[in-house]
């Protein structure tokens, strides 16, 4: 299929950063994701758990609660104040100052009406959301200890809060606590030790569930306060729980890394209303402290400590013939490594900087599977501090390695860079007033033009002169979409620009006429890579579910081979891989070559071969040889870069998990 | 006594008593278990065998309590027979014989259920009604669990679960992984079901604990995991109130998980070796640990050891030859790793276990640790020699001489020798009793053969005699495997390959050497009493040789492939094992005659390596040829799958059974509080009885009324009804008896008799036996003469008030 001399960059320093809160919206199905650097993510558990937006932290922010109300999402944290999320601009919309000290908890009732955070002075403070703001209504009745978790009765008339070493039940009406609930300290360890109510989960029975820090699980009557059973489950915390949506079974996350299924059910068959709460089954997927989960109707969410978030399938919950997503989500599902074809440079995004890196050499050719020696060493050029409290969200590099652009949510920053023998000048090139913000970034094949996604799927174009860059037009779609662009690609010959949002649509520019062309009809599938061929104007598509789309920008029609695919089908193991496609391109020798690559291969098509034989996934060559990809992509002298970040280093910089007897040592 | 009877083999003492797991009875006093083709009836309480229930013919595989009388038990045996006893009394009440498969297992319910080998069968009380309703399940008992009430059946093979609800006819199927290094690991081991709730737990081989629910649905089954046990559970056993799980397995600790609390466990370790079995009193208050070692150890409130009842250990084999201590006549082998056991073959139990390497065992496998490889016992018993070894990268070899001591009863390390040989021992011998000094000789693989000899110290010094090498024998560098003193320990024969050397004790000199090639010699014993003359030999190439020593010339030799060749020390009989893997035969004979006294072909399947003669303690007078040989001793013998067997001849085969007649007649009556209760009026009764039948020679007892007695007394007393009622049921229960005996003894009596109030005179009878003195005199004169005065009848009045005291007072009293 073709020999590369392969570039194997592992000097990419990224590292993920701890999950903190998460919360389901059952009705979008989608999935909030808040990390310790206050970034948060929303994952469509429809679509393969592609993630779909990010929304990028900022300086000071952390995300302790996560919470959905109406299909609005809110977050509290450590700063104090309850952060509503413009989730089509992926930016904060407004922050609410609380005045209770740092908030640990939010929480909104079912009817989602009303929210209720939990602070660290011990208030429970009530929020009436309004049409596009929220408005305090009142204090419960003030506890002496802090509020770490809060859980709304069904019926919204009651909460129960967890707080050090009891919990309390409020009438929410009235605001007054109703119930006292205290919990037993760890048996063991010093009696002086409180103990923390992590977790509490209010039923509609009437039942309280709690988690805490002495490892228990405990099961309580919240109409008389008592207690009816303990569930002794780990060492250490029980630091998350979550319910199903019919209430019959409940996962605990603990310190170990552990989440413990319990179940609702009868103990005698012949006394079938008799039920009680049951352990079953535990799953060990993380190494570090699991503090969030979520129980959706067919599998448990869960992340930690440890940055990964762990799909599993409830196994009695599985329908044959239906596939479940099962897997571990390390990496986000877009690039944050631009490749600078003909200079061969990297640039890496960070959250607070970027790093760009010229590429090594080596001495000579080898054999195929050889490895060579390294001439000159890779080679740091540039590590760019960005300015302001918010991260970065996006970055580019211009092919020619000359330009350089950045972008949060409250500026967008150009650069030219200027090579010279061994050193690097940088200077700071002033973008018009247009543009605040962007979304995405994207230069032209031949370095000439920047696009930036503004709001509404917009595209600026700006001409890039020598000192200044020149606003030219903005793009506009034909369509009623709202929401943020997340993938653009320009094709080589300078002709086309495509768009691609989060509701799956693909809208294509003619630069030279710089007008709309047309959009490609929609496909229930988010795209999650996309190229235009150099040659054909052919527009490439991969989706979130493995389906690969040929699209003809000159026909406005789907190509023959795409057809043929879509006809023929494709493998089911291909379309059963965990993680999605990040990265098209294409092979400059052969036209017919596609490589494509997600986190754990790449992968060339080569369209040439025989239709018949794509369903035995035989035009499928899968390169597994190179683990954890964050980016592939081909330099102009037909050497391949792979950036690779293995787990290891990963795990080796989380901190020291929870310390456990392991047998026979 | 049948003529031509020849002497049975049979498997007496030192079987089993760890095959299937032992039943409690209700009372928590009786421990049943099945040994062999016996089903024995321990007492919980003072480990004493109690009953010894004899009548199937094969191998005993299961039992259970009859759910109907809890006073009676089921066994079920490979000789295709089910049979309900009576344990109390050790009677046999019934025999059920099904088709010819072999009831491996017996589990019980409402109905029946005995399960069988390739098919499992559902059987109501006739033989006829067989069904099946898992197919496939595994032979051993522990792999089948009935669930609450009744309505399930727990099964498990290798890696799948099976659950069939008997009411429904359906089954169910669960299996675990099953690929790869999960095999193994999930195999499941063991199952039990939770008497009150629909939980199943299941014990696995890499020792987790899975606790199933929900299994009456296809799907949505769940299980939770538990895991203490580091290598495989083997039993799993419920309290009777489901309150907790008990599990044990190689680590020899009991682990009482609490049910629906599986995080907290109470242990209880040091059990001694590993537990294959679990079974709980139906209160919940006893425990029985079977274990690997043919223990079984009864544990009282879950927390201590009342009770061990040791059997004879088997281990998996047996390295050191079967030996009989000559002062208490027991058979010392093998026990505990690092252990000698002393076990009383006449007593069926375990006199002392000796710690011969004095070091902790290690319960883990692939680990060296010493064992005990050989032993010798001089021949009045005073000296004790064993070796121990261990092969971890070298050879470790300790010799170590034990000497009784008459204070402590008991064998006391006197010298340890490290290292006495390079290589491994292979045969250790004492010299017979009777020289002026004892010595010891130990042929090793290492080319020599050393002796060993008591040194006296100096008096000067304050030490001990103690042993020390005397003299070191080679024979032109060839290795040396077996040694024998003659009987007079004048002569010592090693045999180095082909070659016997002949040596003289008193001067270690070579005194001749006799061979018979080609063929390395395997055995070598010298002959006995008239024919000390002899010595035998046998080799690898089949063939028994016997020299004659004045001669120094072979005698005779035969092709026979020799496994074992064992003299009688009280006779001339030589024994010779011969056979292959497959089966052994065994021959009888005195060297210096050519037909064998005895012979029995197919003894046993596999070979037997290991036999002793065991004097007996007061010898048979039998004069039939086939049995005279064992007229002073008895031989005993191991098969290759470490069961002890023996030989019975028919005249002690009778004077058994005297003896157990004589033992139940004996056991009729158990001290029970009852009987001390019973006993006294019994025997007043007794007294009564005879006083009576003195005064008046005709009267007999009334066995009747004293049923009637015992019925009263063995109810529970809040059971019985009121007083008043009982009385009158009672005195007539004593009418109808008395007015039989009456007729048949004084029947023109009758009249007067019918004539008077109905049960007067008969309540009467009763009233005398139970109170003393001055009612004798009223009954004698009554019996006497019948007719009553007005005064004796205000008399019996007074009395009839009196008995009902009395029955208030054994009322009171039984509780």
């Amino acid at each position: 299929m073709g020999e590369f001399k392969v570039h194997r960059v592992r000097f990419f320093d990224y590292m993920p950063s701890g999950i903190r809160a998460m919360a389901f919206n059952g009705a979008t199905e989608r999935l909030a994701v808040g990390r310790a650097d206050g970034t948060v993510e929303i994952f469509n558990l429809a679509d393969n758990f592609f993630q779909e937006k990010v929304i990028p932290g900022q300086d000071g922010r952390t995300v302790e609660s996560l919470c959905w109300a109406s299909g609005r999402l809110f977050s509290t944290g450590l700063s104090g104040e309850l952060v509503e999320y413009d989730l089509e601009n992926l930016r904060s919309k407004y922050t609410v100052e609380v005045y209770g000290g740092p908030v640990w908890t939010v929480s909104s009732n079912r009817q989602g009406t009303h929210l209720a955070v939990g602070c660290e002075d011990g208030t429970v403070k009530i929020f009436e959301l309004l049409e596009d703001s929220v408005q305090f209504e009142k204090n419960l009745d003030r506890l002496k200890n802090r509020i770490l978790s809060l859980s709304w009765h069904p019926s919204g008339a009651q909460i129960a809060a967890g707080t050090l070493d009891m919990i309390r039940v409020f009438d929410v009406n009235s605001g007054r606590a109703t119930q006292r609930m205290v919990v037993d300290r760890a048996v063991g360890t010093s009696k002086k030790k409180e103990v923390v109510v992590w977790a509490v989960v209010f039923l509609s029975d009437n039942t309280i569930i709690s988690g805490d820090s002495a490892g228990k699980v405990q099961v309580w009557d919240g109409q008389m306060g008592t207690l009816i059973r303990t569930h002794l489950v780990t060492k250490w915390d029980v630091l998350a729980l979550s319910l199903s949506q019919d209430e019959s079974s409940l996962l605990a996350g603990t310190s170990e890394g552990n989440v413990v299924q319990f179940k609702f059910m009868p103990t005698n068959m012949d006394r079938p209303d008799d039920k009680e709460w049951v352990r079953t089954m535990t799953l060990k997927s993380h190494t570090h402290d699991v503090r969030a989960l979520v129980h959706t109707d067919t599998v448990a969410v869960s992340g930690g400590v440890d940055t990964q978030l762990v799909v599993r399938p409830f196994m009695d919950k599985v329908i044959r013939g239906r596939r479940e997503y099962h897997g571990k989500i390390t990496f986000p599902h877009r690039s944050l490594v631009s490749c600078a074809k003909k200079a061969g440079i990297l640039l890496f995004q960070f959250p607070e900087r970027l790093e760009l890196w010229r590429l090594g050499e080596s001495k000579g050719d080898g054999r195929p599977g050889e490895t060579l020696t390294v001439k000159r060493k890779p080679e740091a050029l540039v590590h760019l501090k960005r300015k302001g409290d918010d991260h970065i969200c996006c970055s580019a590099l211009s092919p020619c390695g000359g330009w350089l652009a950045y972008a949060s949510v409250s500026s967008v920053r150009l650069f030219q860079l200027q090579h010279a023998d061994d050193s690097i000048a940088i200077t700071k090139v002033k973008l018009p007033k247009v543009l605040r913000w962007a979304n995405q970034l994207c230069f032209s094949a031949d370095s000439s033009r920047l696009f930036a996604s503004f709001s509404q799927s917009s595209v600026l174009v700006f001409d890039l002169g020598s000192s200044e860059a020149k606003y030219v037009h903005t793009l506009v779609p034909k369509s009623v979409s709202r929401q943020a662009v997340h993938l653009m690609s320009a094709s080589d010959d300078g002709k086309w620009l495509a768009t691609a949002n989060s509701d799956c649509e693909v809208h294509v520019y003619n630069l030279s006429k710089l007008e709309y062309h047309c959009t490609v009809p929609v496909y229930n599938s988010c795209p999650s890579a996309m190229a235009i061929h150099p040659t054909g104007s052919n527009l490439v598509m991969v989706h979130a579910d493995h389906q690969i789309f040929e699209y003809s920008l000159e026909q406005k029609e789907y190509t023959e081979w795409s057809r043929t695919l879509q006809r023929e089908g494709l493998h089911s193991s291909w379309l059963n891989r965990a993680t999605p496609v990040t990265h098209v391109s294409f092979s400059g020798r052969n036209p017919d070559h596609m490589i494509l690559h997600d986190v754990n291969m790449f992968c060339i098509i080569d369209k040439s071969l025989e239709q018949t034989r794509i369903k035995h996934s035989h035009a499928f060559k899968i390169c597994e040889l190179f683990k954890n990809l964050l980016c592939v992509g081909l330099l102009e002298d037909h050497s391949l870069v792979a950036v690779e970040r293995p787990l290891l280093d990963i795990t080796t910089r989380l901190p020291a998990p929870v310390r456990q007897k392991k047998f026979a040592t | 006594m049948v003529p031509h009877a020849d002497p049975r083999v049979v498997q007496r003492g030192g079987s089993k008593i760890n095959f299937r797991e032992p039943v409690i009875t209700k009372d928590s006093r009786f421990l049943i278990c099945a040994s062999g083709e016996y089903i024995k009836v321990f007492s919980t309480s003072t480990e004493e065998c109690i009953h010894h229930l004899e009548g199937h013919t094969d191998r005993v595989t299961g039992l259970v309590l009859n759910p109907s009388n809890h006073l009676q038990v089921y066994s079920c045996s490979e000789d295709g027979t089910v049979r309900l006893w009576d344990f109390t009394d050790g009677i046999l009440i019934r025999v059920l014989t099904t088709s010819n498969r072999p009831v491996v297992g017996l589990k019980s319910e409402p109905m029946l259920v005995s399960l069988t080998l390739p098919p499992s069968v559902n059987r109501n009380m006739k033989v006829s009604e067989l069904s099946v309703l898992i197919g496939k399940v595994s032979p051993d008992p522990k792999c089948i669990a009935i669930g609450r009430e009744g309505d399930y059946i727990a099964s498990v093979k290798d890696n799948v679960l099976n659950v069939y609800f008997l009411k429904k006819k359906e089954s169910y199927r669960f299996s675990l992984n099953n690929v790869g290094v999960k095999k193994a690991r999930n195999v499941f081991n063991c199952v039990a079901c939770h008497p009150k709730e629909d939980c199943i737990a299941t014990g696995h081989g890499d020792g987790r604990i899975r606790l199933w629910r929900n299994f009456n649905r296809k799907k949505e089954y769940i299980y939770s995991t538990v895991h203490w046990h580091h290598s495989g559970v083997f039993a799993l056993c419920f309290t009777p109130e489901g309150t907790n799980l008990l599990s044990g397995g190689l680590e020899s600790v009991l682990v009482q998980w609490r049910y629906d609390q599986e995080g907290q466990r109470d242990f209880l370790p040091r059990l001694g070796s590993a537990i294959t079995d679990i079974t709980v009193s139906p209160d919940g208050s006893l425990f029985c640990t079977s274990h690997t070692d043919n223990k079984i150890t009864v544990i009282q409130n879950g927390s201590m050891v009342s009770a061990i009842i040791q059997g004879l250990v088997h281990e998996d084999s047996v390295k050191t030859a079967l030996m009989v201590d000559p002062r208490t006549k027991a058979l010392v082998l093998n026990g505990k790793p690092g252990h000698l056991q002393f076990y009383s073959l006449q007593q069926d139990k375990q006199l002392y276990n000796l710690d011969i390497v004095q070091q902790e065992f290690i319960n883990q496998s692939n680990l060296d640790q010493f064992e005990v490889v050989k032993a010798a016992l001089d021949s009045c018993g005073d000296w004790l020699a064993t070796v121990e070894q261990r092969n971890a990268k070298e050879l470790e070899i300790n010799l170590k001489l034990w000497a009784f001591n008459q204070q402590a009863q008991s064998f006391v390390l006197n010298t340890t020798i490290a290292a006495p040989h390079d290589d491994g021992i292979t045969e250790i011998c004492f010299s017979p009793s009777g020289q002026t000094t004892t010595t010891l000789v130990t042929v090793s693989l290492d080319r020599h053969f050393k002796v060993w000899q008591l040194t006296q110290p100096d008096p000067a010094d304050d030490e001990e005699p103690s042993w020390s090498c005397d003299f070191v024998g080679a024979y032109h560098s060839l290795v040396p495997k077996c040694c024998c003193f003659s009987a007079d320990g004048s002569l010592l024969a090693v045999s180095f390959q082909e070659v016997v050397t002949v040596w003289s004790p008193a001067s270690w000199d070579l005194l001749t050497t006799l061979s018979q090639p080609p063929g390395v010699i395997q055995n070598l014993c010298f002959g006995r009493l008239k024919c000390a003359k002899y010595l035998l030999g046998s080799n690898d190439q089949n063939l028994l040789c016997c020299w004659n020593l004045l001669t120094c010339s072979l005698e005779w030799s035969t092709s026979l492939d020799v496994s074992l060749l064992l003299a009688d020390p009280l006779s001339e009989n030589v024994a010779a094992f011969c056979g292959t893997t497959k089966s052994t035969d065994l021959f009888v004979f005195v060297p210096s005659e050519p037909r064998p006294l005895f012979s029995q072909r197919a003894l046993c399947s596999g070979q037997v390596t290991r036999a002793v003669f065991s004097a007996r303690e007061d010898p048979l007078d039998s004069c039939q040829e086939s049995s005279r040989w064992l007229n002073h001793s008895q031989l005993y013998f191991l098969t290759h799958n470490m069961d002890l067997l023996t030989f019975l001849t028919k005249t002690e085969e009778e004077r058994l059974i005297a003896s157990s007649k004589q033992q139940t007649i004996d056991d009729s009556v158990a001290m029970t509080p009852f009987y001390l209760l019973l006993g006294k009026h019994r025997k007043q009764q007794q007294e009564d009885q005879d006083i009576l039948s003195s005064q008046s020679g005709e009267r007999t007892l009334l066995p009747q009324g004293s049923v009637a007695i015992k019925e009263l007394l063995h109810t529970p007393a809040h059971v019985l009804p009121a007083v008043s009622m009982l009385c009158s049921m009672f005195v007539s229960s004593l009418l109808l008896s008395a007015s039989h005996s009456r007729e048949e003894m004084q029947p023109p009596e009758e009249e007067m008799e019918s004539e008077k109030e109905e049960d007067d005179s008969e309540e009467e009878e009763e009233k005398k036996e139970t109170e003393a003195g001055h009612f004798i005199s009223s009954s004698a004169s009554r019996a006497g003469g019948p007719v009553l005065t007005k005064t004796q009848q205000t008399e019996l009045r007074r009395v009839k008030k009196l008995d009902y005291n009395w029955i208030c007072e054994i009322k009171d009293s039984t509780p």
